[in-house]
């Protein structure tokens, strides 16, 4: 390996656009939380992201190579965390998601999943010789996803779980998935639909039915999509001064999932739109990176965080303004959430770490 | 072969670029659709999020006795209600809602569709009067109910016991068929207005306008801010000419006993005690009244909810006979009139009995004096055929009878003073002569209300002079509300001197031991009248129908003044089933001594008294040492069993000196 590895190389550029996206968070948080009972939580957030900053440059320090190699035992690690949850795991709202650890610290290791699936598909892909997958590559790839998704499922954390898919599909795309294999997922998964409906609990189903047809169930499951959009819409195109859906707390946890309606309402079109541009920012120059990247695990491994990224934000700015039913996706990098910074932050160190060995070789 | 360092496909790069860009531009899609396009939109929904209507009840007007005295005052109550400003299901959150406060889930969604029509911003009405828990569960649901809230409203308190209920009448929600007539079209649904009695005569003085709170409130329905407020215009009392010591006084006398007591000052008309029994506790109705308590007083034979001074139109019997007097010696046919009463005669082909053969008597040689105070029959049918019914009708159509006297108060009736004419228009026959004999002693067709006779009776001790009667000093009232009456404020009976003063004598002489009525009598005091006993149904079919079983029993009337000529205070007690003309002259006598020995004495007016004073509502009760005691709000003060001492005393007196028996 070579020792030529220099922060020169760092992506300093992207940095400042995850910044810039961070600090928006943290303004927002603070202007969300003030005079509530989460008031101080965008201090937390700032300790968050230092923490972040300082894991994604320890990150960018290991050789992915070696990360590579070891997928394996990582792969397992995290299967096994998955189970420790849910036979150790604190119940919260109904759910099993969250281990507590000593110091009052809770973590949620389907998040950390993410970050070594991320790894494991691009192992997988990486490692492929043909330029076309055969049915065995497609159900391999899936089953390296699908396992941990189902044990996500079954906390249940259809949010998270759903996460995972994106992974799972950017791999195959790029992997060389044939039209073919594409249109009988489709068809497979149009079968499912029905099958899925029956798994779902009756709150996830609610938040569907809700996203389809707010106004019948407008303080239930609606009540969420209901005052969320008219937190966006009341924003207008410049914003609203007074915010005031927000402020006044209409907007539920407005801080955390909701948080890109307060920054809609407060800032208004051309805010939100801003907003939307740095992300767009970002996506591009993570693609760039994926295509500069030294071999073929590299590009998938950051077109996998590619593919994470894009889909929290599809989903979650969708679902801010009524496209998409409320799943609990945080908008990465804004919304507060420790395990949420901490994996965007981890993620792109990978990326970094790809980066900074472009020349390498 | 394709390495491990084999490059991903570019051109799949290149279409996640443009997969992520299609992305965007749908997100941005959805902003603009929001922000842009339908911004308007948003901002109203975003104002009507923050922005509640909350109503500020006006308090009712107090409604106070001729001397000021407290009679019906508010109390601080809470209303639980429902906001509708917010986009929550009220259907979905009943269930919850009727187990907190004891209701129906099914009468709360009564409600809730009730209310449909009614504009978002009023809310709706769910329960009045809630109790601590309730109010409790309203508290406790902040967050889970943010559209369940509740209202201070004052709430009537009226005098416990049904004191005065049937004059004062209730208040209730308006209800639908209300809103849909003329008079109360101005109304919203939920308002507490006037359903019966002053009540409902002078609502619009005693009901005041709501006011409006416009505030900044967050999503749990808390109040953050305010933007503006309509201040509450509250109702304006109302003085009644009511005496309360004297309403005390009859409705001690009426107690346990059915009929009406109307007391009234000739001289101008004013009521100055009004009781109907049995009665009801307007109290039920101050907050939703349920529907056992409502049937059961709208079936209960004796008619609680009926005021009887003005609604109860019965046979007047022999009280009828001082009008038949006025006739006979108007028309000059009394004055020399003398007939022997040998316990009956015989008029067109039929006997008719007078009363005293049931006392194995006869009246023997009658003239008109002796006629009225000992109110022969006989010499009644005789002067009823003399005179004919038309002539009959005439002065009894003048002196009020079969028309409405013009009381401030709802639904009085018009009694019955029967003609040919009238015969003709309401039964297409023609009148029988014999049934002029019936009139004559106040049976047959004829009927009249207490207060016709007050007025009547009054009038002709006054020489003539009929005033209207009312029970609100028309003087104090805005005109806009003076009450419009067919009825003129004065009507002047011709009346002669000699006619006038023989007529008050011979009443004098009925609670002497000469006449009807000699245990009514009172020492010292110029007081006369006449008693009344009415069949309910003829004596045949009493005879044929029941054996004698009491709910036929004979009526007992007596109108008594005080003195005799141009008198202070007109009395006309009705008892029904009371049998005896004299057990009606007791009870009458009772208020007219109570009134004597208040104005002898003078005492104490209310307005002397220092501020504590204040009488919350007047009630009366037995005690067990059988000693009635009268209990206010504040005060509490004795009275002697059998004499209504009371009357005498000014609430004031007792309270001021703080002594508490």
């Amino acid at each position: 390996m070579s020792r030529y590895v220099s922060f020169r190389d760092f992506d300093w550029l992207l940095l400042v656009f995850v910044l810039l996206i961070c600090a928006l968070g943290v303004v927002e948080i603070r202007s969300a939380t003030a005079h509530t009972k989460f008031a101080g939580a965008h201090i937390k957030q700032i300790y968050w992201i230092i923490g972040g900053l300082g894991g994604m440059f320890l990150m960018s320090l290991v050789n992915y190579q070696v990360l590579l190699d070891r997928v394996h035992w990582f792969y397992i690690a995290a299967i096994t965390s998955l189970i420790a949850v849910m036979v150790f795991g604190q119940r919260y709202l109904g759910a099993r998601r969250w281990i507590k650890m000593p110091g009052g610290v809770h973590f949620q290791p389907s998040e950390w999943v993410k970050l070594i699936l991320i790894i494991a598909v691009a192992k997988y892909f990486a490692d492929l010789q043909q330029r076309e997958l055969s049915w065995g590559d497609f159900v391999k790839a899936g089953a390296i996803v699908g396992v941990p998704l189902l044990l996500v499922l079954a906390q249940p954390d259809l949010g998270t779980a759903l996460t995972y898919i994106p992974i799972a599909v950017m791999g195959l795309f790029l992997g060389g998935l044939r039209t073919k294999q594409a249109l009988t997922v489709l068809v497979l998964a149009g079968v499912m639909m029905p099958v899925a409906w029956h798994v779902l609990k009756p709150y996830q189903r609610d938040r569907l039915t809700s996203f389809l047809e707010p106004e019948a169930d407008s303080q239930g499951s609606g009540y969420q999509v209901i005052q969320s959009k008219i937190a966006v819409g009341s924003g207008g195109l410049w914003g609203s001064e007074a915010g005031s859906q927000t402020h006044l707390s209409f907007l539920p946890v407005p801080q955390t999932d909701f948080i890109f309606a307060a920054l809609s309402e407060e800032h208004g079109f051309v805010g939100a739109l801003g907003a939307l541009l740095l992300y767009f920012i970002v996506l591009m120059r993570l693609t760039q990176n994926a295509q500069t990247a030294p071999d073929r695990a590299g590009t998938f491994v950051v077109m996998g965080v590619v593919a994470v990224l894009s889909f929290h934000v599809l989903v979650n700015v969708g679902m801010v303004v009524g496209f998409m039913p409320v799943t609990g996706i945080p908008l990465p990098l804004m919304s507060y959430g420790g395990s949420s910074v901490l994996f965007m932050f981890l993620a792109l160190g990978i990326v970094m770490n790809v980066r900074m060995r472009r020349f390498v070789n | 072969m394709f390495g491990r360092d084999e490059k991903v496909s570019p051109i799949r790069l290149t279409a996640v670029q443009y997969i992520i860009l299609g992305i965007f531009l749908i997100l941005a899609y959805g902003l603009w659709r929001l922000q842009v396009a339908q911004s308007d939109l948003y901002a109203t929904l975003a104002e009507k999020n923050r922005i509640r209507n909350a109503p500020i009840l006006a308090p009712r007007g107090k409604i106070l006795d001729r001397e000021g005295r407290t009679i019906v005052d508010n109390y601080p109550s809470f209303t639980a209600l429902l906001l509708r400003d917010s986009s929550r299901d009220l259907m979905a959150d009943a269930d919850l809602i009727a187990q907190g406060l004891h209701m129906e889930p099914k009468d709360v969604r009564e409600r809730i569709q009730k209310f449909a029509s009614v504009p978002q911003y009023q809310p709706i009405y769910l329960k009045d009067d809630i109790t601590p828990d309730e109010l409790a569960f309203v508290e406790a649901h902040r967050n889970e109910l943010p559209e369940l809230d509740t209202i201070m409203a004052h709430r009537r308190l009226y005098p416990r016991n049904g004191f005065m209920a049937n004059l004062i009448g209730y208040v209730g929600e308006v209800s639908e068929e209300m809103l849909n007539s003329p008079r109360w079209e101005l109304y919203n649904p939920g308002d507490v207005v006037g359903q019966s009695g002053v009540e409902l005569e002078y609502n619009q003085i005693l009901m005041g306008r709501n006011g409006f709170r416009r505030a900044v409130v967050n999503s749990h329905g808390k109040e953050v801010g305010r933007l503006d407020e309509t201040p509450a215009e509250p109702g304006k009392q109302l003085k009644l000419t009511v005496d309360i010591d004297l309403q005390i006084a009859a409705e001690q006398a009426m107690e346990g006993k059915n009929g009406a007591i109307v007391a009234m000052d000739p001289r101008t008309g004013e009521i100055l005690a009004m009781v109907s029994r049995p009665t009801f506790d307007p109290n039920q109705f101050a907050v939703r009244i349920s529907r056992d308590d409502w049937n059961k007083l709208v079936n209960d034979e004796n008619h609680p909810l009926l005021n009887k001074a003005i609604q109860a139109q019965l046979a007047p019997g022999s009280v009828f006979k001082i009008i038949m007097a006025t006739a006979g010696l108007q028309e000059g046919i009394a004055q020399n009139m003398h007939v022997i009463c040998n316990g009956g005669a015989v008029f067109y082909g039929r006997y008719f009995k007078c009363w005293v053969v049931e006392q194995h008597r006869v009246h023997g040689l009658v003239d008109i004096r002796k006629a009225i105070y000992q109110s022969c029959d006989v010499f009644f049918y005789t002067l009823a055929e003399k005179l004919g019914i038309e002539r009959i009708a005439k002065y009894a159509t003048m002196l009020g009878l079969g028309q409405k006297t013009g009381i401030d108060l709802p639904q009085e009736v018009t009694g019955v003073m029967p003609s040919e004419e009238w015969k003709i228009r309401n039964f297409k026959q023609k009148w029988y002569a014999g049934e002029t004999i019936s009139v004559g002693i106040g049976q047959g067709a004829v009927t009249a209300t207490p207060i016709q006779l007050a007025r009547a009776i009054g009038g002709i001790a006054s020489g003539g002079l009929l005033r209207r009667p009312h029970v609100a000093f028309p003087e104090q009232l805005p005109a806009n509300i003076r009450p419009v009456s067919t009825v003129p404020d004065e009507v002047r009976v011709p009346l002669d001197p000699n006619n006038w003063e023989l007529i008050t004598d011979a009443m004098a002489d009925v609670v002497n031991p000469i006449g009807t009525a000699p245990s009514a009598h009172l020492q010292g005091i110029d007081f006369a009248g006449k008693t009344g006993s009415a069949q309910t149904i003829s004596n045949l079919a009493k005879a044929r129908l029941v054996n004698g079983k009491s709910k036929f029993k004979d009526n007992g009337w007596f109108v008594g003044v005080e003195p005799r000529r141009n008198p202070e205070i007109v009395v006309c007690a009705l008892l029904e089933e009371g049998e005896h003309g004299y057990l009606a002259a007791r009870v009458a006598s009772q208020v007219i001594k109570a009134y004597v020995d208040k104005q002898r004495r003078q005492p104490t007016k209310i307005a002397k008294g220092n501020g504590k004073v204040e009488v919350g509502a007047v009630w009366s009760a037995a005690d067990e040492d059988a000693q009635q005691t009268v209990r206010g709000g504040h005060f509490l003060m004795s009275l002697s069993g059998k004499e209504p001492t009371l009357a005498t005393a000014a609430p004031g007196i007792n309270s001021v000196l703080g002594t508490r028996y």
